[in-house]
């Protein structure tokens, strides 16, 4: 049946050689009133059939092949090359475990050693782990090795309100037993002195976003006297950001950062409904010793050939056990090898054209819907590919009749995260929107603003 | 010496890959003081980068090139419907924020896999949040800590885990804020119940527990370590690494489990991907629901839609969005292809192929088989302690295994076998591949007696020859880049 090739003779042979007449005999040390339950699963399907039915329960989704989109919030629509997944798509790769016997896995070691080494080149940092599970575990993670860097002796760790909501939920969801304090959003207060002045000798680390969960920029120089003030406090400063921005913008190792981390989903992995994604995960080479994570180093054979191994493994948790620095153990390898075939085959010039392109269309969108009435651009400071607008009316009814009208999936509703910010939405614009798009969106968004549609309250976020 | 080709050695300056158009809009000037002086990528042409990929693929081993008996990994067939099944479009280009309405399909596949995993292991409810065994593992010890706080239970801080126990479980442990407490095994390799017994106090959360064990051994003892724990006030974890043994012939929830989580990666034959990504729920029993991470799906009211629901007292969100929706769809076109007899003739198969593998390995008497005289399940462990060839160490074996052509099992584990090896056959392999990995094993004994250089020097037909590790570790070197940036 499906993919088991023994045959009724092998099968016979088999249960000779063991000395049994009944494969039940092998079970008969699973206590008997509960052996054989009798599972209530639908009937079994041939790959005809199971083909049949993917295909009509994924025609169920709007798929932004068909849609036009402008939802960002931490999951984007970037450009993923052909190549890309076709590399992942190889036997060899993909059918593979964790590297544990190096002499037979040199591909997928190199190919993380050089993700470890493209990554580096993008954030400016020393040292790059393998992989963490995604954006909002590698900010869980930092958090960590801060406090573990710091010896435990500071434990209260200090967060941006425009950190990603998820990443704040997953942080504290993280160190909920570890009697570590997370303090720093209680208000919306984005300044950087509110943050600073949140820092006292118990605070391990500082984390903020940088183009942030707003879409708006911080000044290298601003980020620098960040990092300065928090290093003056005894803490480390963790950055999160976007790297596709690194295509153009100047990278937070150039600015003090101490670790950095990123959703690395825009680097060659597709949207996939919210995962597998890639958590990117860089530190100065000093503290690489209370990481996490696995790490490629590159070594030599017996004939002094170069090759790669899995190092500084005594950090993990099949060898420390409980003093591991993490429990990590599978992570999103294939999702880190995507990312490098594309940053590969990208390049220097289309990593940077792709951050261009993202900023000219974002900020063509941004100035055709400030225009509007009603619409407000929030423009007190620079953005990258997001920006937030205020809205005339609640944000789900607006993209009711975005996706009723005109087939647009508009933008991330603030309005649970930031109550602040009255009726808002986050707009995201790539590469991928058109000019058209741009121009249908702000025609929709007029008109929404003026539709007597209402809200079928039944549909909720 | 010639090396192999590194990527930033292919790099010439001006050399370009992926075109992309030029902006169909206005440009805005980039504010100066922004922008980066530098972009230290390679710069390469689409062929370069094919031919990179597909010779570095090439030096690796994998399922789909021979057989990988790598035990407590499962590395069975990776079929190929999974894989395009998860990238139609409708699956591989929806964004997780999408309205409810427009991902119905999604949601439905989604709660459909909860309703199934649930059934498949007798639990009442599941998350399917987390990314990997080990952070369900993580959630699932975080859910028994909520559990026991709820309870009014604030002075329980030791967690028990088996000698025999997975790395993960008291790393998870100690990242939940507990102490982890070692519980030796006994002779026949299940947990020792009078050890088991004098540990348990009001001080303990639970037990973590892996079953079929770490041995490839059923605990035969399981109900009433469920019973000691659960009289103690604790909880009882299951480890799900080891569920491909199992399917349809018992629920670890009906035993008494509490909480456990999948492998959907080993089991429900998602691939491994060189490390990952993998997916790991979680599922509970009805008194832990309301701790599950979330959201989770669920049907409203009326029955007709899908919705996104928090449970009540949820430890919280533990991945953005809703987990590895991408190795989900496979899982799910698995579990629809089995059924309930196709997957117990799942587990089935593979108990009997690695009882097989263990009854010849006891036959061949090269190789001692510490809990030989017991059948395992899906996996056997063995020891490379070869009579007569008292210099060869199992690392020897394994790497000898390598110019047979085959994949060397798990070494070195479980810790309380001295020279572990421990063989994973699992139910996709015939019994030629079998038969001939276990002609290599003797064959290598036989080696390791009289040519034992052979084993010291192996591999000999690998890619490269044996790596020097201790190297890798004294000077570290994680990256290289052009020019003087390398960081050692």
């Amino acid at each position: 049946m499906r993919y088991i090739p023994l045959t009724d003779d092998d099968r016979r042979a088999m249960m000779e050689a063991i000395g049994i007449k009944d494969i039940g005999e092998l079970f008969a040390d699973v206590p008997a009133e509960y052996r054989y339950p009798d599972l209530q699963l639908p009937e079994p399907m041939t790959e005809m059939e199971v083909m049949r039915e993917l295909d009509m329960i994924a025609a169920e989704n709007a798929n932004l092949r068909e849609f036009a989109s402008f939802l960002g919030a931490g999951a984007y629509n970037h450009f993923v090359p052909a190549i890309v997944d076709s590399i992942i798509s190889r036997g060899e790769f993909y059918t593979a475990y964790t590297p544990y016997q190096p002499e037979i896995s040199q591909g997928t070691l190199q190919a993380a050693f050089e993700y470890q080494s493209m990554v580096a080149a993008l954030t400016g940092m020393e040292a790059v782990n393998a992989s963490h599970y995604d954006g909002a575990t590698a900010v869980a993670e930092a958090a960590i090795m801060a406090v573990n860097i710091q010896r435990h002796k500071r434990r209260t760790i200090v967060v941006s309100p425009s950190l990603h909501p998820q990443y704040r939920e997953v942080l504290r969801t993280y160190v909920q037993g570890m009697e570590l304090k997370v303090v720093g959003d209680e208000t919306h207060d984005n300044d950087f002195h509110a943050l600073i002045d949140r820092c006292d000798d118990d605070t391990a680390v500082v984390i903020v976003q940088n183009p942030d969960f707003l879409g708006q920029l911080h000044t290298p120089q601003e980020m620098q006297d960040l990092a300065d003030a928090v290093h003056a406090k005894g803490a480390l400063l963790a950055v999160s950001t976007d790297p596709i921005a690194l295509g153009i913008l100047k990278p937070p190792g150039e600015y003090g950062a101490d670790i950095v981390t990123a959703e690395g989903q825009v680097l060659g992995n597709s949207l996939s409904f919210g995962g597998p994604y890639l958590g990117i995960f860089a530190f100065r080479m000093k503290h690489v010793r209370k990481s996490s994570g696995r790490l490629v180093g590159e070594t030599v054979d017996a004939e002094g050939r170069r090759g790669y191994v899995l190092t500084l493994s005594t950090r993990e948790q099949h060898i420390r056990r409980e003093k591991a620095t993490s429990n990590i153990c599978s992570n999103q390898a294939l999702n880190a090898l995507a990312a490098a075939a594309y940053l590969a085959a990208m390049g220097k010039h289309g990593l940077r054209k792709v951050a261009e392109l993202s900023w000219h269309k974002a900020h063509y969108a941004a100035q055709k819907i400030d225009a509007l009435d009603g619409y407000e651009v929030l423009a007190d400071k620079p953005f990258f590919k997001e920006f937030v607008v205020k809205c005339p009316r609640p944000v789900a009814e607006i993209n009711q009749y975005l996706l009723e009208e005109y087939g647009i999936i508009g933008g991330y509703d603030l309005s649970q995260d930031y109550p602040h910010l009255g009726e808002a939405m986050l707009l995201c614009v790539t590469e991928m929107n058109t000019r058209e798009e741009i121009d249908d969106l702000a025609t929709a968004l007029r008109e929404a603003a003026a539709s007597p549609i209402r809200l079928n309250l039944e549909v909720s976020l | 010496m010639k090396f192999d080709d590194y990527i930033y050695d292919l790099s010439s300056p001006g050399r370009k890959g992926v075109d992309l158009p030029e902006p169909d809009v206005p440009e805005t000037p980039i504010p100066e003081e922004f922008l980066r002086d530098d972009l230290p990528l390679p710069e390469l042409s689409l062929v370069q980068v094919t031919r990179h990929y597909l010779r570095l693929s090439q030096k690796n081993y994998a399922v789909d090139k021979g057989f990988y008996p790598l035990g407590s990994c499962t590395m069975k067939y990776n079929p190929k419907v999974n894989e395009w099944a998860a990238r139609l479009p409708g699956f591989a280009n929806v964004h997780p924020l999408q309205d409810p309405s427009t991902v119905q399909g999604a949601m439905g596949l989604m709660y459909e896999l909860q309703e199934m995993i649930a059934e498949i292991a007798g639990f009442d409810a599941v998350s399917l949040q987390p990314a990997a065994g080990a952070h369900g593992e993580f959630a699932g010890v975080l859910i028994m800590r909520a559990a026991q706080l709820a309870r009014g239970e604030t002075q329980r801080y030791k967690i028990l885990v088996p000698d025999s126990a997975h790395g993960t479980n008291p790393a998870s442990t100690s990242m939940a804020g507990f102490t982890a407490v070692q519980i030796p095994s006994d002779a026949d390799g299940n947990v020792d119940i009078e050890a088991l017994k004098a540990a348990l106090d009001d001080k303990v959360i639970g037990i973590m527990i892996t079953n079929p064990n770490t041995l490839g051994l059923f605990e035969s003892n399981i109900v009433e370590v469920c019973d000691l724990v659960h009289e103690a006030g604790g909880l009882v974890y299951g480890d799900g690494a080891n569920l491909n043994a199992i399917m349809g012939i018992v629920r670890p929830g009906d035993l008494g489990i509490d909480v456990m989580h999948f492998n959907l990666h080993k089991t429900f034959s998602t691939p491994h991907g060189g490390g990952g990504p993998g997916s790991g729920p979680v599922g509970v029993t009805s008194e832990l629901a309301p701790f599950l991470p979330g959201p989770i799906v669920a049907l409203n009211e009326a029955g007709d839609e899908y919705v996104w629901k928090q449970p009540e007292q949820s430890i919280g969100r533990i991945k953005s969005f809703y987990g590895n929706f991408g190795v989900m769809v496979k899982a799910y076109v698995y579990i629809k292809m089995h059924g309930a007899a196709g997957l117990q003739q799942v587990s089935e198969t593979a108990v009997l192929n690695a009882n097989y593998l263990q009854s010849r390995i006891l036959q061949m008497g090269d190789y001692p088989v510490p809990y030989g005289h017991r059948f395992c399940k899906h996996e056997t462990v063995a020891q490379g302690k070869i009579a007569g060839a008292e210099g060869i160490r199992t690392l020897d074996i394994a790497k000898r295994l390598i110019d047979y052509d085959f994949h060397p099992p798990t070494i070195y584990f479980p810790l309380i076998v001295h020279e572990a090896l421990m063989i994973e056959p699992t139910e996709t392999e015939d019994k030629e591949t079998i038969d001939a990995f276990l002609d290599a094993l003797h064959a290598i004994a036989v080696e390791a007696r009289e040519h034992p250089e052979l084993l010291h020097d192996a591999p000999h037909n690998a890619p490269v020859r044996r790596l020097d590790e201790v190297r890798a570790a004294r000077t570290p070197i994680l990256i290289r880049l052009p020019d003087t940036t390398t960081a050692t």
